[in-house]
């Protein structure tokens, strides 16, 4: 009966392509705003998190680095969380010694 | 007396661009405005044959701004209104034969006598769209509801951006209030929501509007014509007046109105 009703008054389920359009310019304006195509977004994402990584542990499964808008500009917001385990692994340590802080001074070009 | 300068202009070809002029045109000139339409794509002339003026073309821009005649001789006057003029584009050269300083230059010159300049402007982002923004005090975006319309919108409005232009405002040509509320096609909210920039205008999908070009009558010209009137609107919006959106719902039927309520419809 509600399904009938809906038909009745035009609503469905199907999504409506006005909908999608606005989406799909949305996404694809932002980008074409500031000349950065989708492809390279993505490769800037990955350099962003690799430089990220040089300095502390990053929890991938949480990241969110993305473009937005306000009104006609153009901001990348990024949401990085740290990954937990390393905190307390760094707890569990011992203070770091001149040699051990060199080291992690060095981590960043395996990260790379 | 000094003229605004306004120019029409879209990114993407085919959108109404030169309808548009044509109908503010003659609907600031029934406002007793003094008004002079410029077609500023060169090689593709049209707005004189959407005015009905095809036959008087003696000297366009490019003589002008070569100096083949004085800018007097090259204004057409239109058969009805006595203060409307048409500047016609060169027919046989192209967009380089006048540089954006030309433009100004021409404009300049006519200011002091008009109180509308409207540019036509040719599709695309190039030396033609430069020239016909160059001198622009306003410019208008026109667009369909469509997402290449839409996008080729919002690179121009960027263009704009960059060359400090006053921000441009929106005319939605060619809605269709059926699909919109259907959710076929993008609302005049939706598109302004994409392209940041206010609404001067919505024009409905119209079926004279093709029969009054076809007789070189622009439509707003049509007292029942609901195009005509959204253009007649767009004009006294543009004189500074305050003129409410049109109810662009046409159906009056009750039911579908109840319908409609019901859903949760709210037109455009």
């Amino acid at each position: 009966m509600a399904g009938f009703l809906d038909r009745m008054l035009g609503k469905t389920n199907k999504p409506k392509t006005s909908a999608t359009a606005k989406e799909r310019l949305q996404f694809i304006l932002v980008h074409d705003r500031i000349n950065l195509p989708p492809e390279h977004m993505e490769q800037m994402k990955q350099e962003i998190l690799a430089v990220i990584s040089k300095y502390v542990d990053v929890d991938d499964s949480g990241v969110d680095i993305a473009l937005q808008k306000r009104d006609r500009d153009s901001l990348l917001v990024a949401e990085v969380p740290f990954s937990r385990r390393a905190e307390s692994v760094e707890l569990d340590d011992d203070l770091p010694d001149e040699d051990d802080a060199f080291l992690h001074d060095n981590r960043p070009t395996d990260a790379l | 007396m000094a003229a605004k300068v306004v120019t029409i202009t879209s990114g993407k070809g085919g959108v109404g661009k030169t309808t548009t002029t044509a109908n503010l045109g003659v609907a600031l000139a029934r406002m007793d405005q003094k008004v002079v339409l410029i077609d500023a794509d060169i090689g593709l002339r049209n707005l004189d044959i959407v005015m009905g003026l095809e036959n008087r073309i003696v000297y366009d821009l490019v003589d002008i701004v070569e100096g083949r005649c004085k800018l007097r001789q090259a204004l057409i006057k239109h058969k009805m209104f006595p203060d409307l003029y048409l500047i016609p584009a060169a027919q046989t050269r192209d967009k380089t034969a006048v540089s954006p300083a030309d433009m100004i230059q021409l404009t300049d010159q006519l200011r002091q006598e008009m109180d509308f300049i409207l540019i036509d402007s040719p599709a695309g982002i190039e030396r033609g769209f430069r020239n016909a923004v160059a001198p622009a005090d306003e410019v208008l975006i026109v667009t369909n509801p469509e997402v290449s319309a839409v996008r080729d919108a919002d690179r121009v409005i960027g263009l704009l951006e960059a060359e400090n232009k006053k921000t441009p405002r929106l005319i939605l040509n060619r809605a269709k209030l059926d699909q919109i509320r259907k959710g076929e096609m993008m609302s005049a909210e939706d598109v302004t929501d994409i392209l940041a920039i206010k609404l001067i205008g919505i024009i409905p999908e119209d079926d004279q509007v093709v029969p009054s070009s076809n007789s070189g009558v622009p439509i707003t010209l049509n007292e029942g014509s609901r195009a005509g009137q959204a253009f007649r609107n767009i004009a006294r919006r543009l004189m500074g007046e305050d003129v409410p959106f049109m109810n662009l719902d046409e159906s009056n039927n009750l039911i579908k109105r109840l319908g409609r309520l019901f859903a949760g419809g709210k037109g455009i």
